[in-house]
């Protein structure tokens, strides 16, 4: 499947590369800082891709460790005033810390069961982030985190340095998830989603495979959250709920599963959408619901996938 | 492990399913090297026995002992690493990759390397040119990009033997691969399991007789979860019990 058109997905990320890196200079800066939160979620899209799209697990409570780095960001810069390197390993590492220990649990269930423990999860956490009040602030969140040039002492300032230092940040993470499912580890999560029975068979430990899926998805996810934390200089509950978590899963299944690049683009048209539409009407989760159903029915493979794979 | 170490022992291996014993007390003994079918009418409890071998399913009792270790309460892919692999009266492939994804993945599947990440697949020469030769003796060269849903039958059930043939298994479990193929088909089968290499101890589970006694040297016949039978070819095919339940009786 993948490598089919080999051209398509380069041709794809090059023109998104140059958009977002020749268009910025051009662009009022509410345009530069749309453009930098579609970056930061795609990296998170693609994470979910990871475990939803490659290995089939579809996970509602992955916004979780988004939030959990970039609420760890908050704590350590705002309340320990610690300096940029602990805030971004810091945040990393927690929120990687606690795909590594929620995975042990997740890892032995599938289906339906994966997708309640985890919606129980991210339920759990942004209960959390409501009345553990001392660290999370609550309701209202946590403000005053440092904007990520400053923070990491970059010569340039302003949205455009944070634009590319995003940039740059999502490169890297491209790369390195690209690498990931064109592994050997990486056709088996493809394995598991095919055929678990006969994985298990053929001599494979499904359960290890899926626990470091769940780790590597959640690892990229904490790299989004703690970028998220700084573009956006606050982080609260909100980050942490069901509306988060849906529309992320929005982003992978509009954009094509298990293509990486599908999601990238689905992360993009939901930033989009949300911030058009919110000029016009409040009532984005109604917005996000009806997309859905129109793209269930239009795409049920998702944008990326529309001519790739012909109904089989 | 010893030359003459069975491949396989069962010892009094059962599994129920509530009440019904669909395999109940089986004792059977599998040579290295050795070609064994396993015959009986529908649901004698064959495909379950293989489940119980294979580590699909626990054993409700008894033991399985494979090359001389105990593995009983081991899950599959250790028992598969143990020199054990199968293939399944309904074929289970992976339908959305293509045949030689389906192929690497059985040829990663006893490699330390199926938990690399951070080089692509392609970057080993020797497990492509491993999946292509497997491929290759199997006559599925020709289909390596085609997506395996989209194999006739036929070639989805060489898939499917190919697979469980990439790990260099000392202990090969064949469920009913000839079932559905077309008389053309079945042949070619047929002359594919005859070529296995001789040192792969062989279970065959087989519903028509010619190609059973055909292929193997022993014979186990099933009947209602026990075995009614285990002996050599002639044995079996004299035995009287045995022409009653299948061949005498014209509706089973
Ligand atoms: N998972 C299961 N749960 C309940 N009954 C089962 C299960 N698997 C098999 N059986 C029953 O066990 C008996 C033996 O089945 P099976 O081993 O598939 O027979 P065979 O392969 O010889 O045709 C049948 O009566 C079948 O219905
Ligand atoms: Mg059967």
């Amino acid at each position: 499947m993948a490598g089919r058109r080999p051209g398509r997905n380069s041709v794809a990320i090059a023109l998104a590369v140059a958009l977002l890196v020749v268009a910025p200079p051009l662009l009022p800066s509410y345009w530069v800082g749309l453009l930098t939160q579609m970056v930061i979620l795609a990296i998170l899209a693609m994470s979910l891709d990871i475990l939803l799209g490659y290995t089939g697990l579809p996970s509602l409570g992955h916004a979780a460790f988004f939030g959990v780095a970039a609420y760890a960001v908050a704590v350590l810069s705002v309340r320990y005033g610690a300096n940029f390197w602990v805030c971004v390993l810091g945040g990393i590492l927690i929120g990687t810390l606690l795909s590594a220990v929620l995975g042990l649990i997740v890892s032995h269930v599938r289906d339906v069961y994966f997708l309640m423990i985890t919606l129980a999860i991210g339920m759990v956490l942004w209960g959390l982030g409501h009345r553990w009040i001392p660290v999370t602030g609550g309701d209202n969140g946590i403000s005053g985190i440092p904007p990520l040039e400053v923070h990491a002492g970059l010569p340039f300032q302003g949205p455009l340095a944070l634009h590319y230092a995003t940039l740059v940040v999502f490169l890297i993470c491209a790369g390195l998830m690209r690498l990931v499912v064109r592994s050997p580890f990486g056709l088996t999560l493809r394995g598991i989603r095919e055929n678990e029975g006969r994985m298990k068979s053929l001599g494979f430990n499904t359960w290890l495979h899926c626990y470091l899926s769940f780790v590597v998805a959640g690892a990229f996810a904490s790299v989004s959250g703690v970028m998220w934390a700084y573009y956006n200089g606050f982080v609260s509950p909100t980050y942490l709920d069901l509306t988060a978590s849906s529309e992320l899963f929005l982003m992978v299944t509009l954009g094509g599963p298990s293509t990486l690049v599908g999601p990238m683009i689905g992360a993009g048209a939901i930033v989009l959408l949300k911030n058009v539409m919110s000029a016009y009407t409040a009532r984005w989760l109604l917005i996000l619901g009806i997309v859905y159903i129109v793209a269930i029915l239009a795409a049920p493979q998702g944008l990326w996938n529309l001519r790739k794979r012909p109904s089989a | 492990m010893t030359a003459d170490q069975p491949a396989l022992v069962l010892e009094q291996v059962s599994r129920h399913f509530g009440g019904l014993k669909a395999v109940d007390g089986v004792n059977l003994t599998v040579r290295p090297g050795e070609r064994h079918a396993v015959i009986g009418p529908n649901g004698a409890g064959k495909t379950t026995l293989f489940n119980l071998i294979s580590g699909e399913l626990p054993a409700t009792g008894g033991r399985v002992v494979l090359f001389g270790d105990e593995v009983t309460a081991l899950p599959p892919h250790q028992r598969a690493a143990r020199g054990i692999a199968r293939t399944f009266q309904i074929t289970k492939l992976f339908p959305n990759l293509t045949v030689l994804e389906n192929m690497l993945l059985a040829c990663e599947a006893l490699d330390a390397r199926k938990l690399v990440m951070h080089r692509a697949l392609g970057s080993y020469p020797d497990m492509m040119q491993r999946a292509k030769a497997v491929l290759a003796d199997f006559g599925l060269a020709a289909f390596e990009q085609e997506t395996a849903r989209n194999l006739s039958y036929g070639d989805q059930r060489k898939l499917e033997v190919a697979l469980s043939m990439a790990g260099r298994p000392r202990l090969l479990l064949l469920d009913e691969p000839m079932a559905g193929l077309s008389a053309g088909e079945s042949t070619s089968m047929q002359a594919i399991l005859t070529k296995l290499d001789r040192s792969i101890a062989v279970l065959l589970i087989e519903h028509d007789m010619d190609i059973a006694f055909a292929f193997a040297e022993r014979v186990t016949v099933l009947h209602q979860g026990r075995v009614l039978t285990e002996g050599t070819k002639d044995a079996v095919a004299a035995d009287p019990n045995v022409q009653q339940i299948y061949l005498g009786t014209p509706a089973q």
